[in-house]
């Protein structure tokens, strides 16, 4: 154990904890209303949102899991990068929108539109479902980035002692979310970010120049790891793969809970263009920390005895972490390591929040059968973002971790699904409420099914059309049979003029923006 | 439609044909699915997708800019 990592490690734990409780004199506003508690009351602008959705989507688990899939399998780990770049795009004309529904209508879920789109409460429930669900597991991996830099910094890992840290870890998390709602994430992404950006740069920088630059580092990557295998023997290989994981990723990456409430919690529509055109930054840190994985193997890592039984136990997800033992002062391990811990607290939090709205707002109401009251429903969040922080710590210290992967594998696959009545739904009505619902038993069932062809250890299936076989991401294919059965079942339905859900939105709802933007437009508000 | 200024027209489509090719290009994998030619000793591929995550971010910013 290196007495320098562990207490700058540990120093900054203290400051973000202290951050977080701060928090909740941050912009101060009725804490007991759920759209202060689990919104931060709809007013972030440009930059906390940047953080905020940063924090948001470029979680420790992608830092951890994406240079660890280029360091074991090559080129395919960096669909990561197309995968973000669609998202740019993808928001600003499609997201927005929802946005702007939601702004007009209150809503603080996506199920909550549903309800509100095709008057479906049924449809709304799959959608809360779902989304709980897929954040579940989602969760439960942030732990596991957490116990990987927490055993590399040489604490124990057996035996109830080995757990300890993760459960401090969460029950400060807990105690910070439970007081201070969306602000503590959205104040700690601010010190989150910092602390990743310094660390990629360094590492970006250092490690080149002791390992004798980058073409030196690319020599010793074997040939057929550099680019995608192509097609043979009537399969169009990986290459098929990666277009559909990056496609069908991004596709599926704001319909999660936790991408919404992020997408909610901004001030104004403008906020949300702005942010498109500045999260790029964070791709290109994200395909830097692709390379790293790179960097790991052409280093040899798990060949140096100190880092074997790591290897041994944690697999490809030490790679990283290693190569900043190899390559820095303590001090610095220290200080990146502390940047994968709280790059797990932050999406934690959001996440933990986004289901905890979910379920007041969509399940609760829909399962009691009455309506709760303002503060009743900020109390509900509150304790139910409790529960689902505890069932993520229960999952991954009682469960072997390769449940939680398989079952973050399905949550992709699974939350896609709410495509067609979500991403659909800001567009028209040409669904029947009650086809999407048949839509989406369709689409869940030929998923899983399709990963559980493959044993749960790959979402690639290899999908045979005639003599051509084109592997690709189970979310996609199983979403188009989503969208095929939809159009079939909303023509039966409407032949059979089985009436349709009432839809309290008009068309103009879905380009609104708040009254002080749309005067001024090109400014720049960083009045944080 | 037709009473949309013409030039705001013009900056819709622009807007559209250049996220359209952004997405369209970054998932046509046989396009950068390279080695040659090296830049600074890093492969196609991954210079390529880097250098396009720049242009796309770009493609973004123009069309804040262009108000669309």
């Amino acid at each position: 154990m290196q007495p320098a990592a562990v207490a700058v490690f540990l120093g900054l734990f203290v400051l973000v904890t202290v951050i977080g409780f701060f928090a909740a004199r941050w912009r101060r506003g009725p804490l007991n209303k759920l759209e202060e508690w689990g919104l931060g009351g709809r007013r972030f602008g440009t930059v906390v949102t940047w953080f905020l959705l940063g924090g948001d989507l470029y979680t420790a688990y992608t830092f951890v899991a994406v240079p660890a899939l280029v360091y074991g399998k090559g080129a395919i780990g960096f669909f990561a990068v197309p995968y973000t770049l669609l998202i740019f795009p993808l928001v600003y004309v499609v997201f927005t929108r929802l946005w702007s529904v939601a702004h007009r209508h209150g809503y603080i879920t996506a199920a909550d539109f549903v309800r509100g789109r095709f008057g479906s409460n049924w449809m709304a429930a799959l959608v809360a479902i779902t989304g709980i669900l897929a954040t579940m597991p989602y969760i439960a991996l942030q732990l596991v980035g957490i116990e990987v830099v927490v055993a590399a910094l040489g604490f124990p890992t057996h035996g109830w002692i080995g757990d300890m840290p993760l459960i401090i870890a969460f029950v400060v998390l807990a105690a910070y979310t439970y007081t201070s709602g969306l602000r503590a994430p959205a104040l700690i992404a601010v010190v989150k970010d910092t602390l990743i950006y310094v660390t990629v740069i360094a590492a970006i920088v250092i490690i080149p120049l002791h390992m004798g630059g980058f073409g030196n580092i690319f020599d010793k990557i074997p040939q057929k790891m550099l680019t995608l295998a192509g097609p043979s023997h009537g399969s169009l290989g990986a290459m098929s793969a990666y277009a559909t994981l990056a496609l069908g990723s991004a596709l599926a990456l704001f319909l999660y809970p936790h991408a919404v409430t992020g997408l909610l919690s901004a001030r104004s529509r403008n906020t949300i263009k702005r942010n498109m055109a500045l999260l790029p930054l964070y791709s290109l840190a994200l395909a830097l920390i692709a390379g790293l994985g790179f960097m790991a193997y052409a280093a040899h890592l798990e060949h140096i005895p100190a880092y074997a039984e790591y290897f041994r136990h944690y697999g490809a997800q030490f790679a990283v972490p290693a190569l900043f033992m190899h390559n820095f002062p303590a001090w610095f391990v220290g200080f990146a390591f502390a940047a994968v811990a709280i790059g797990a607290l932050v999406p934690s939090a959001i996440m933990s929040i986004a289901a905890a709205n979910l379920f007041t707002r969509n399940l609760w109401p829909q399962l009691m059968r009455r309506k709760l009251g303002e503060s009743e429903e900020a109390q509900v969040a509150k304790i139910v973002s409790l529960v689902v922080k505890i069932g993520a710590l229960a999952f991954i210290l009682f469960i072997p971790n390769q449940f939680a992967i398989q079952f973050q594998l399905l949550g992709g696959i699974w939350i896609i699904q709410t495509l067609p009545s979500v991403v659909l739904g800001l567009y028209g009505r040409w669904f029947h409420g009650r086809a999407l619902i048949a839509g989406w038993i369709a689409g869940m069932a030929v998923g899983t099914w399709m990963a559980a062809t493959q044993g749960f250890h790959t979402s690639i299936y290899p999908l045979a059309l005639g003599s051509l076989t084109v592997p690709g991401y189970a979310a996609l294919y199983s979403v188009i049979a989503n969208l095929a059965v939809c159009v079939a079942a909303t023509w039966l339905l409407d032949r059979f003029k089985i009436a349709r859900g009432h839809d309290e939105t008009q068309s103009g709802d879905y380009s609104f923006e708040t009254a002080n933007e749309t005067g001024t437009e090109g400014a720049m508000t960083v009045t944080e | 439609m037709s009473s949309m200024p013409s030039n705001r027209r013009f900056a819709k489509l622009l807007v559209a044909v250049l996220f359209i090719g952004c997405c369209a290009i970054s998932l046509i994998v046989p396009i950068y699915n390279h080695v040659e030619p090296r830049l600074f000793g890093i492969p196609f591929f991954y210079w390529f997708q880097f250098l396009w995550i720049i242009v796309t971010g770009m493609a973004t910013a123009l069309a804040y800019w262009l108000k669309v």
